[in-house]
């Protein structure tokens, strides 16, 4: 009942665009993160040494053509802005929007994938996907492809294959042959077909899957898994570090044969034999309400949450945002015995809504409820 | 390309010996089975005539040695380029379309179009060395400068498959236009340009894309990174063919067509069916120019192959549909361009007056002429007639062929070669602007609508169809009212498309014997053996099914397999699919045959669908065209997944 009440309040608030702002107001109430200790000048003194980063933000007051940013994608010098009204190219210090009269398949766009062996790059939106090339636009609909459903909320290149999540299932667009091929609750274990994201590889392919868990698809034999929370529907997280947090799986993110992954209910990291949960509770998550998740490698990962973006270097956690307090910039540190320490910076993403990230060298890109945000690493 | 030698072996080993000949008929049926544009004549006498349709042209660094790209004979002829003299014959793979060497020399490369491979050839051995697999139809071919890669343009896969030039290896793909065909590498290396022949697919969704404009494209790659980092885009282009770059890299030339399909083919004797003409681009010019080849009653048909001059003093064109090279005086065409300032692409397409500006002359060659080539110093100009087994070798300075290289192939013309050239000529219609290949590029289609003036101007907008494999599809023409291909192809062609009563009756005859001829090229989507794939199989499931998902029995003419039915896909009767506009007379349609439809968007009888996919999402909302509202979107792809399999 929870997850069905959840679900429809989210439906409502994607199908009117208005999701970032949804969650905007929630995440403007200032609240203290659970679990976390205050820290001292003596304890920052001796913090663990996090990336800090001087933050560029970017928003319609300087070129992008909508603040609110659902993802963010970097193509070497070149940084791609899925904004919720057209995407936005950053190039040589100029921004250049597609939009729907340049045949993007919707104005709301969602979720951005790389083909790094092309160059290509594949946009899902709120009507459709997108694959621009050299400029030029390609779009994809229910009505005029194999594409399963228009709202594409996740997609992943992997070699010639585009995986894409859509509202009703999966599906791969073979772009060599032009094959679909759909993967819903008749061929999969998939017991909702709301599919949210998408992370593939040449080996496995990871669904996240809002309400139905983790779906791991395996290149090798063609069969499905599915990863559930094996406290069921429970909000309350009654076997902790024994499988996914919970249904809910907003994000996911396979790297280095490890699986990240995020719900609304905290994250998980999963190495194929042994789950680790993360919740605001016992790590230096900000909240356990996260949007994305993006692993670095095995062991290093970002969390996009409504509370701030966070960073986990296996050991330590950052945080990054605007103070829930008086918005002012702020970092903190937390070590691996608990002691939060801030730490004085004079920048922060531009919202504590952070809806996506991606890296360019030691750099961060962050997309948030109120525009997107450059980190810039601080050596 | 066991048939090809075999047929060689009999054109070589006749003797007077009864049972050798036999054995050799024999042979050179087979021959005949496997490849295009081959069918017994009429008369029988006809028969395995092995012409060479020189196609493309090559010189060795050096300039000893010309490479000839017979299509037909499946072959490249290694002549001495100063005696023309045969070197060797080299067989390729079936139908080769394009043919390039590495820049050393050491190594030549030839598309074969029908086997989806790449043939290397060692040019010291004269031998094949390697067949390589790339994409669906291999059309034009480049190796970069640095002889890492190999790029070739897939005209069915709509790409660019980049291949590791040592080992083959199929790299990437790049997304190129629709029809991607002809290639050319600017000569710092750092640039490809490519083409296509079909225009794409329009952006939006607006309900006319079947009136709007045609698109086209010259793809542009960056070599460094092998990625597509432009797209000059050709705006109301459908049909693009070769590319040529100026050696300062600061001019490039493609050629192409300019379809006038939006307003009714009633003004042939106004230009008002195509213009013939090139877009100019590069520094030079600034922002792209289209300029006319065509002044009025000098049609340049079917322009097809370019080069520039070294001195960048001339650009040559063939045009295959007028027969002829027209050379253009490159400062004269940069002072008419320049004197028209620009700052967004222009287009002077249709000014009949333009070409006088900067056309120098129009040298007759010979029939159906393609590919050309430059001898570095400028001095002589070689020409593929393709369809007289001819290369003009034109003396640049005085602009005149100095001579004719007549190729190894056969003296005699058949009945099938009469009408491949009647097909390929302008020469029939009025003042000799189009040809049966203007619309039907290569024997196929062209992608586009247009809309015809026996309906009345502005009724019974019709899609182009592909026009392989049509005997026994009879009756023609998408309401159905031409009974067979003279009556097709004869008096009314002549009245309404040449304006221009010319064919007499062998000709028409002619030309009906080698259009029945066209084979259906090789499906790319069907298995080996005629397997069906799992999604394939679930398709002709629902094809065939005679009962829908709700068990409701599905009436006979509303099943697929029932209008679409026969080894074509066709019960060649007419029916209401329930697709009629209010611009249509009539809603009775005949039913396409389904060989190969995969390639042949867009659809439905207007060309408003955009894919097969459209045809049900959109267009049938009813259920008139076949029971379909009872499908899942997953079912949909499986059905639409075995069509392409047909």
């Amino acid at each position: 009942m929870m997850k069905g009440r959840a679900k429809a309040a989210f439906w409502i608030a994607m199908s009117t665009s208005l999701v970032a702002w949804a969650m905007v107001a929630r995440a403007a109430a200032p609240r203290r993160a659970p679990g976390a200790r205050a820290g001292s000048a003596a304890v920052q003194a001796s913090s663990p040494r996090m990336p800090r980063y001087r933050f560029e933000n970017f928003t319609t007051a300087n070129g992008l053509p909508n603040n609110h940013v659902f993802a963010v994608l970097v193509d070497g010098d070149r940084i791609w802005a899925g904004t919720e009204d057209g995407l936005a190219l950053y190039e040589n210090g100029a921004w250049k929007v597609y939009n729907t009269q340049d045949g993007l398949a919707h104005r709301a766009v969602l979720s951005l994938a790389l083909d790094k062996n092309t160059g290509d790059v594949w946009a899902g939106t709120m009507g459709g996907l997108s694959r621009i090339s050299g400029g030029r636009i390609e779009t994809f609909t229910q009505l005029n492809s194999g594409l399963s459903n228009d709202v594409v909320y996740g997609i992943s290149v992997e070699g010639d294959n585009v995986w894409v999540a859509t509202a009703a299932g999966g599906c791969r667009l073979n772009t060599r042959t032009g094959e679909w091929t759909l993967y819903n609750e008749r061929d999969t274990p998939m017991a909702e077909i709301w599919t949210y994201t998408v992370s593939a590889t040449s080996t496995k392919v990871y669904y996240g899957v809002w309400g139905s868990g983790v779906l791991e698809y395996d290149q090798k034999t063609g069969r499905w898994d599915k990863y559930d929370d094996p406290d069921g529907e429970n909000e309350m997280v009654l076997f902790k570090d024994q499988g996914l947090i919970h249904e809910i799986v907003t994000s996911v993110s396979y790297v280095d044969n490890i699986l990240w992954a995020a719900t609304y209910f905290g994250d998980s990291r999963y190495d194929g034999r042994y789950w680790h949960n993360f919740l605001v509770k016992d790590s230096g998550l900000p909240s356990n309400f996260t949007n994305y998740i993006k692993g670095v490698d095995a062991n290093r990962g970002w969390f996009c949450t409504d509370k701030g973006l966070a960073y986990y270097d296996g050991v330590n956690w950052a945080v990054y945002r605007p103070s829930l307090k008086d918005g002012k910039p702020e970092m903190t540190v937390r070590d691996a015995a608990g002691h939060v320490t801030p730490v004085a910076v004079s920048t922060a993403p531009a919202h504590n809504y952070v809806l996506g990230i991606d890296f360019q060298g030691d750099d961060i890109w962050v997309a948030t409820a109120k525009g997107l945000s450059h980190g810039i690493y601080q050596r | 390309m066991k048939d090809r030698m075999q047929g060689r072996a009999r054109a070589t080993l006749i003797a007077p010996v009864a049972a050798i000949l036999s054995f050799a008929a024999v042979l050179a049926l087979a021959h005949q089975c496997a490849r295009p544009a081959r069918a017994a004549t009429l008369s029988g006498q006809d028969d395995f005539v092995d012409y060479d349709s020189p196609l493309e042209l090559l010189l060795s660094p050096d300039g000893a040695r010309l490479y000839v790209l017979c299509q037909q004979s499946e072959e490249v002829r290694v002549l001495d380029a100063s005696t023309f003299a045969v070197i060797a014959s080299i067989a390729v793979g079936r139908v080769p379309r394009g043919i390039a060497l590495s820049s050393s020399g050491d190594r030549l490369y030839v598309t074969n179009s029908w086997d989806d491979t790449l043939s290397v050839i060692d040019t010291r051995k004269l031998a094949v060395i390697a067949t390589w697999p790339v994409g669906f139809e291999p059309s034009g071919v480049v190796a970069e400068g640095a002889g890492m890669r190999v790029y070739v343009a897939n005209r069915i896969s709509n790409d660019i498959a980049v291949l590791d030039a040592a080992t083959g290896t199929d790299l990437k793909r790049l997304l190129a236009g629709r029809g991607a065909s002809y290639l050319a590498l600017s000569l710092d290396g750092s640039r490809i340009y490519a083409t296509h022949i079909f225009p794409n697919p329009p952006p939006l969704r607006t309900g006319m894309e079947n009136r709007t404009p045609p698109e086209s494209e010259i793809t542009v790659i960056d070599t460094a990174r092998a990625v597509v980092v432009n797209r000059i885009l050709l705006h109301a282009i459908a049909g693009v063919f070769h590319v040529a770059l100026s050696p300062d890299g600061r001019l490039g030339v493609v050629a192409e067509l300019h379809p006038k399909n939006l307003v009714p083919l009633a003004h042939l004797e106004h230009g008002g069916a195509f213009a013939d003409t090139l877009t100019l681009f590069g520094a030079d010019v600034g922002p792209p120019v289209e300029i006319p080849l065509d002044e009025l009653e000098r049609y340049a048909s079917q322009p097809f192959g370019v080069a520039i001059a070294p001195d960048k003093s001339r650009i040559y064109v063939t045009s295959g549909g007028s027969e002829i090279v027209t050379v253009i005086d490159v400062p004269r065409m940069l002072r008419f361009v320049r004197a028209r300032p620009h700052a967004q692409p222009v287009s002077f397409a249709t000014d009949l007056a333009a070409s006088a500006n900067y056309v120098v002359t129009r040298i007759p060659v010979g029939r159906n002429p393609r590919g050309l080539l430059l001898t570095p110093d400028g001095r002589r100009l070689f020409v593929a007639n393709r369809l007289d087994d001819t290369i003009s070798v034109i003396d640049t300075r005085a602009n005149r062929v100095a001579s004719t290289i007549k190729l190894a192939g056969p003296t005699q013309i058949s009945a099938l070669r009469r009408g491949e050239q009647t097909f390929y000529t302008a020469r029939y219609s009025f003042q000799g602007q189009i040809g049966c290949s203007s619309c039907h590029i290569d024997s196929t289609f062209d992608g586009l609508e247009w809309d015809l003036e026996p309906d009345g101007f502005g009724r019974d907008i019709v899609d182009n169809r592909l026009i392989e494999d049509i005997k026994g599809t009879e009756p023609y023409k998408w309401n159905g009212s031409n009974p067979n291909i003279p009556t097709e192809c004869g008096p009314r062609t002549e009245m309404y498309f040449w304006r221009s009563q010319t064919y007499d009756d062998r000709t028409l005859t002619d030309l009906t014997l080698y259009i029945r001829s066209l084979p259906s090229r090789p499906n790319r989507w069907r298995l080996r053996g005629g397997e069906l794939t799992p999604a394939q199989a679930r398709g002709l499931a629902i094809f065939t099914r005679t009962v829908d998902k709700f068990s409701k029995p599905i009436p006979e003419g509303n099943r697929c397999s029932f209008c679409h039915s026969g080894p074509k896909g066709t019960s060649q009767k007419s029916f209401d699919v329930g697709t009629r506009k209010p611009t249509d007379n009539s809603g009775l349609l005949d039913t396409p045959q389904l060989s190969n439809i995969a390639l042949t968007a867009p659809y439905l009888h207007d060309g408003s669908a955009r894919t097969l996919e459209e045809i049900w999402t959109i267009y049938n909302p009813s259920d008139k065209h076949g029971r379909t509202n009872d499908l899942t979107k997953d079912e949909l792809n499986d059905l639409i997944e075995y069509l392409r399999t047909r």
